[in-house]
């Protein structure tokens, strides 16, 4: 199996109108800002879905490697990982 | 799972009594409501009759006017919001509607929603006022059931919602608006050729009742709000921090305005993170200059706290016939009660999580209804679900003719397998806790009897990491002071302690834990999530580390070598030549050494694993009166290490009752009016003492990566399987299949009838 | 408003004398006059235990009774469980047995178990559970607390029997 140069991230379905239907694109970045910039250059209107004021949107959030992000855009991104937009979770 | 079984470890897995015990067997502990301040004045509210109406007007004159009370407040005394989603710590909320939660602004959505407040000498006289306050209502009708809030014509209750799907464009504002909140989507693979595959197919749709966490304590807050301009709030929460934000944004003041001490807390079980009082106790201090205490009434607490939603849902699952789940597809609505914020998105991610299901698609919706604003109730939105699929799974195991133990070994969730929602789970232990249960004696034996049945289910629930810091004194005697900001509502400060205690290499004991105030530990988040024994737990170790690190140095010093050439091992610092010292004769060495040894941590860690429970119940249902008694249960979780045992084995009893009390009794009565006919616990009727038997428990230990002793939350999971445990136990005794919670008598007697 | 009245009981052994609405409940009466805040209030309308003291040797939830009802009476609250600076068997046997959570119904709970071992020594796992039913506990699912009270009333018997 080939090694990815670049993480890969997973489209919600309501998003995929933005990448042609593409469920899974592999964009640059070493951390989750740059991205989320990369997306939005490659698909506009990316960001404005998953960002408010240059953050991660209340009430999403993003899985990078597995875990939660707690460092939202400064979160650190590799080749490797894998990167999910989810609803954030609470609990009781 | 005690120290025999981890001789890793010196204080995990040991039972030591907990620091906060004394108090708490004496009645010396101090909880909200046990808060008296000189000077303090009582206060009330008043509270919608209607569950959806307009308010023409509010005369307050003559409450005002009754000797003693001392201040009257509306949402008029609240400032303005505007249009602001806030992230809170633990969720994001739409500030406008917050604040209209805690004081109706132009309309009342919820019968128990607060209108007005009153501050007096006591609390008699600011009851007697609340009802001399006038207000002028135009009804509405109302809209009480989710799947009718959905209908295109259904009365709406906010002209500010409109749909909300993650990841689509925002809706355009000018758009109609409507009740359905939120809308989620997942998929995974091909449904349809996944269903193509099976053999047999379930499908069956679900309903199930709003419940309440049911804490003992009721909410309360007393605020002082100082001619400085700075606030004081005591509580019970299950945040002090996400108090004082909300606090200060319902204010519109700076967070450092705001002083939260966290009191003593009576249970919260996830409803107690939202703020319904401060702000309001807060406006009557202001006006009054006084100290003023709100408690609420067991009917407010239930009428108009957060309860957790009920729910309708669609589920179906496809098996081959040998036994390999092959895909499955879910429909969930969620009751959001009067404002957005159901636990609908940790549902739609729940719902297959505990199995390996290579097709699957879920779709969620989060609606509003005029019933209180819901909230999280331990494993927020997983026991719904856990209902639907794992009486669906436990449908096809009959069918297929396979023990419903090997089917779920068989198809579990584990490492590398990728969930429905996207992310792929790490180590996890969904297999071994069905395991403890194939295993167990219970399990093993038969069960003998007319109309008495068996049942198994699973559940699982995410572990949130999120932020947590402490900060560790040396004491001169060789003690450590402890302080921490996770409120502890189950034995956590001990946890904590604990592991603490096993970085240091001292005991238990040697630890002394404080809850602090917002003053003055480090920012933490919510105790919620299953989250504090892990995140706090860190945060206490790398206070630990730091400590050691300190430590090494003052050594290094004493012994006049280079800190490279000391450690800290085994409960103390070992330097050249076998030169050691101990933790405690370090400590005694504090003052000649450069003085106080404090150590920091904090954490940001986010887990990775998530815990799973299997639990096994016998019933015997009475067929004359639909009745269901539990004869035996046996519950086993995987807590990743057991910090403390005996608390590990509380959350997973109190946890399996709550689910106990969900699946056969509990549920918000509401009459067509929207008026809720239950809001006393006589009537709600939470299980007693002697509605249930002893709860047997099994702590498998799967260790999480993520954590240094492998800690995993243990809080909610258990609350997941007891209703589908039960509704397949009653399958077995009687032949019916129940898809309605709760199975309370006069339901499971007509199913009963109609066979 | 009707006129305040005088009352007097004793409390934990010691004569108090307080001036009270009629309206007043001996719970509030209690934990706002007395500060004697061990005793919780759960629900107002008896529902729930944790209000519970001992009247004249019989266990009571005090949000049901008027403070001026409590005239002459002998009451015993949680606050009088100890003996000194030393924990009772009942006490103890919670804390030993981790049979409290949040801490909010303990103690109603031991008050009442306190007025069971008085009537029955040796309770078996069914009298214990129906003598607390009227206790509600909503964290620990009452499992460890069942055999806190089974330990206790062991550890008491032993005790009486040496
Ligand atoms: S407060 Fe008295 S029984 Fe609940
Ligand atoms: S320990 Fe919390 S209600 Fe009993």
């Amino acid at each position: 199996m080939a090694t990815r140069t670049m993480p890969r991230v997973f489209i919600p379905p309501p998003m995929r109108s933005l990448t042609e239907g593409e469920e899974v694109v592999d964009v640059g970045g070493t951390n989750l800002g740059q991205v989320i910039a990369h997306l939005e250059r490659r698909f506009p209107g990316m960001k404005e879905r998953l960002c408010q004021d240059d953050d991660i949107r209340p009430g999403l959030s993003v899985a990078v490697a597995g875990s939660v992000a707690t460092l939202g855009m400064l979160q650190r991104t590799n080749p490797e990982v894998e990167i999910h937009f989810l609803p954030a979770i609470g609990g009781g | 799972m005690a120290t025999a079984e981890n001789p890793k470890y010196k204080v995990i897995g040991t039972r030591p009594i907990r620091h906060d015990g004394a108090d708490k067997v004496t009645g010396r502990a101090r909880y909200g409501a046990d808060i008296q301040l000189s000077g303090m004045l009582y206060g009330a509210m008043l509270r919608s009759p209607h569950a959806h109406a307009n308010i023409k007007s509010i005369d307050t004159s003559k409450a005002e006017a009754l000797p003693g009370v001392r201040a009257v407040a509306t949402s008029a005394d609240l400032p303005e919001q505007g249009d602001r989603v806030v992230e809170l710590g633990e969720g994001a909320a739409n500030m406008r509607h917050l604040t209209a939660n805690v004081l109706a602004r132009g309309k009342v959505l919820y019968r128990g929603h607060s209108i007005a407040a009153v501050a007096a000498d006591n609390i008699h006289i600011a009851e007697e006022a609340i009802k001399l306050i006038e207000v002028e209502y135009e009804l509405l009708p109302p809209v009480m059931d989710v799947v009718g809030a959905m209908a295109e014509n259904a009365p709406v209750l906010n002209d500010d919602i409109r749909t909300e799907s993650v990841g689509s464009a925002p809706p355009a504002k000018d758009s109609k608006p409507t009740n359905v909140a939120k809308h989620f989507l997942f998929e995974k693979g091909d449904v349809a050729a996944g269903f193509a595959e099976a053999d047999i197919i379930v499908e069956r749709e679900f309903d199930t009742a709003m419940v309440h966490q049911g804490y003992i304590e009721p909410h309360n807050a007393t605020v002082l709000w100082n001619t400085d301009g700075k606030l004081t709030v005591w509580i019970s929460t299950q945040g002090s921090f996400t108090v004082r934000q909300q606090t200060a944004e319902l204010l519109k003041i700076p967070i450092s305005n705001v002083k939260v001490i966290p009191t003593e807390i009576g249970g919260g079980f996830g409803g107690k993170i939202s703020v319904y009082l401060p702000p309001v106790a807060a406006v009557l201090s202001k006006k009054t200059g006084r100290p003023v205490k709100l408690v609420m009434s067991r009917t407010n607490v239930f009428e108009a706290t957060g309860p957790t939603p009920g729910s309708h849902m669609k589920v179906k699952l496809g098996a081959t016939k040998d036994g390999k789940l092959v895909a499955g597809e879910a429909w969930i609505a969620f009751e959001a009660g009067a404002y957005t914020g159901s636990p609908i998105g940790p549902a739609c991610m729940c719902v297959f999580a505990c199995y390996d299901l290579p097709h699957g698609r879920v779709e969620g919706f989060d609606v509003c209804v005029n019933k209180p604003r819901t909230n999280a109730y331990r494993a927020p939105g997983s026991t719904h679900v856990a209902f639907a699929t794992e009486t669906l799974v436990n449908e096809i195991c009959e069918k297929i003719d396979v023990d419903p133990a090997e089917f779920r070994i068989n198809n579990a969730a584990k490492e590398g397998v990728r969930r429905v929602d996207g992310p792929v789970y790490a180590r996890v232990g969904m297999v071994e806790t069905v395991e403890a249960i194939k295993n167990s004696e219970h399990y093993k034996t038969a069960l003998e009897g007319k109309y008495r049945g068996r049942g198994i289910a699973s559940g699982f629930w995410f572990n949130c990491g999120l932020k947590s810091a402490a900060s560790a004194t040396v004491n001169p005697d060789g003690t450590v002071s402890l302080l921490e900001g996770s409120t502890d509502i189950g034995g956590s400060r001990t946890g904590i302690a604990m592991q603490l205690a096993e970085a240091l290499g001292i005991t238990a004991e040697e630890v002394i834990p404080a809850v602090g105030d917002t003053d003055s530990v480090g920012y933490c988040d919510v105790t919620g999530g299953s989250r504090v024994t892990f995140a706090t737990g860190i945060a206490a170790i790398e206070a630990a580390k730091d400590i050691q690190r300190q430590l090494v140095d003052r050594a290094a010093m004493i012994w006049e070598v280079d800190s490279s050439h000391v450690s800290y091992s085994d409960g103390g610092v070992h330097g050249p030549d076998g030169k050691q010292l101990s933790f405690k004769e370090m400590a005694a060495k504090l003052h000649g050494t450069g003085g106080a040894v404090i150590g920091r941590g904090t954490s940001s860690e986010a887990t990775q694993g998530g815990a799973f429970g299997t639990h096994c119940v016998d019933v015997e249902v009475d067929v004359d009166l639909g009745k269901v008694q539990i004869l035996r249960y046996t519950a086993a979780q995987d807590a990743g290490t057991a910090i403390h045992p005996s608390y590990v084995e509380g959350q997973m009893q109190g946890g399996a009752v709550q689910g106990i009390g969900w699946a056969l009794n509990e549920e918000y009565w509401y009459d067509e009016q929207g008026e809720m006919r239950n809001s006393t616990y006589l009537d709600y009727r939470i299980p007693t003492c002697y509605d249930v038997p002893m709860i047997d428990t099994i702590i498998v230990e799967v260790p999480d990566p993520q954590h240094p002793y492998g800690v995993r939350g243990v809080g909610e999971v258990p609350i997941c399987p007891p209703p589908a445990a039960i509704a397949n136990a009653i399958y077995d005794a009687v032949g019916v299949r129940m898809h309605d919670l709760p199975m309370s008598p006069p339901k499971l007697l007509a199913e009963i009838l109609k066979k | 408003m009707s006129a305040k009245r005088v009352v007097t009981f004793t409390v934990n052994g010691d004569q108090v004398e307080i001036l009270c609405e009629p309206r007043q409940s001996l719970l509030e009466v209690l934990r706002d006059d007395l500060d004697l805040t061990g005793t919780k209030e759960g629900c107002s309308n008896g529902n729930c235990g944790a209000c519970t003291v001992i009247m004249d040797g019989r266990p009571v939830v005090s949000c049901l009774v008027l403070a001026v009802e409590a005239e002459g009476a002998e009451l015993r609250t949680i606050e009088g469980v100890a003996c000194g600076s030393t924990l009772d068997e009942v006490q103890a046997a919670f804390l030993e047995g981790a049979a409290l959570q949040c801490g909010i119904c303990t103690p109603g709970i031991i008050v009442q178990t306190e007025a069971l071992l008085e009537e029955n020594p040796n309770p078996t796992e069914d009298d214990v559970r129906f003598y607390l039913a009227g206790n509600l506990c909503r964290c620990t699912g009452y499992d460890k607390i069942v055999r806190a009270v089974q330990a206790a009333a062991e550890k008491r018997q032993v005790a009486a029997s040496n």
